[in-house]
């Protein structure tokens, strides 16, 4: 697997929102992961994309996402950057438990934890740093495991 | 691909043919606005095909959750057709699937309202 790192500074739109989820996914696979991988990665690229600018910059044009795309041999990592107040991820009701079902918003981050392998969340007085991992489960992954 | 819904009525139920992605921004509007103007007309049950539905993100979930509610508080009724896998799996980890009256055959469908 070719190693790779990307890295793009967008506007606070939801042209951005589009283009993350893009790129990731066009990323993804080229990658080698299968489908249901690539719409996973893209999905949850997109969601912390959908934080950053609503949640984080709130549309400011001053301020800017950016995403870091590295594919290692055995990882695919991304990480998406905000310049908002922070988001304290503790804070974050359960979007299963039975009384907030029926709410409309919340799922986000529950969905990117669902279709990535690791997620951390780095708040900070600056903003929010989200960090995901998808394990590259390909040939070239468990030459390197084997090796290890 | 944009969102777009096309409206036809089966033996007093609307069927809303719904195509393309409903994510945050137009997809999700359009479907608000869709539902919003059925309810407006008195037209209140309501059967969403999301048979051609590519993707939803989890604003299209709220969106989903949010039609839902709102034709119940109106004493009608909203119920899901022809989920593609994609959007079956997002409501089953969601645990929407109960909640939602999901149904994969239009004639069984429209009879289940009451």
């Amino acid at each position: 697997m070719t190693e790779l790192r990307v890295s793009y500074t967008l506007d606070s739109t939801l042209e951005t929102v589009d283009s993350a989820e893009q790129t990731a996914g066009r990323i993804a696979a080229e990658t080698g992961f299968d489908e249901d991988e690539v719409m996973q990665i893209s999905m949850a690229v997109r969601e912390a994309a959908v934080n950053a600018v609503l949640h984080g910059n709130a549309y400011d044009p001053d301020k800017k996402v950016k995403l870091d795309i590295e594919r290692t041999g055995s990882d695919l990592v991304i990480t998406i950057r905000d310049q908002g107040k922070g988001l304290d991820p503790d804070k974050i009701p359960d979007p299963l438990a039975p009384e907030n079902l029926l709410k409309t918003s919340g799922r986000g981050i529950f969905l990117i934890r669902s279709f990535m392998d690791e997620v951390q969340i780095h708040p900070s007085q600056t903003g929010t740093e989200i960090k995901l991992v998808k394990h590259v489960h390909g040939p070239s992954a468990d030459v390197k495991e084997a090796s290890q | 691909m944009t969102m777009k819904t096309s409206t036809r009525q089966v033996d007093g139920v609307t069927i809303v043919d719904c195509s393309g992605r409903i994510t945050l921004g137009e997809g999700s509007v359009i479907l608000r606005d869709t539902v919003r103007e059925l309810l407006s007309k008195g037209q209140k049950k309501i059967l969403l095909n999301l048979g051609d539905v590519s993707y939803i993100d989890s604003s299209g979930i709220g969106e989903l959750v949010s039609a839902f509610t709102t034709v119940r508080n109106q004493g009608g009724e909203l119920k899901l057709l022809n989920l593609t896998k994609k959007v079956h799996d997002l409501l089953q980890i969601t645990k929407l699937y109960t909640v939602f009256d999901v149904r994969d055959d239009e004639a069984g469908a429209v009879k289940a309202f009451s």
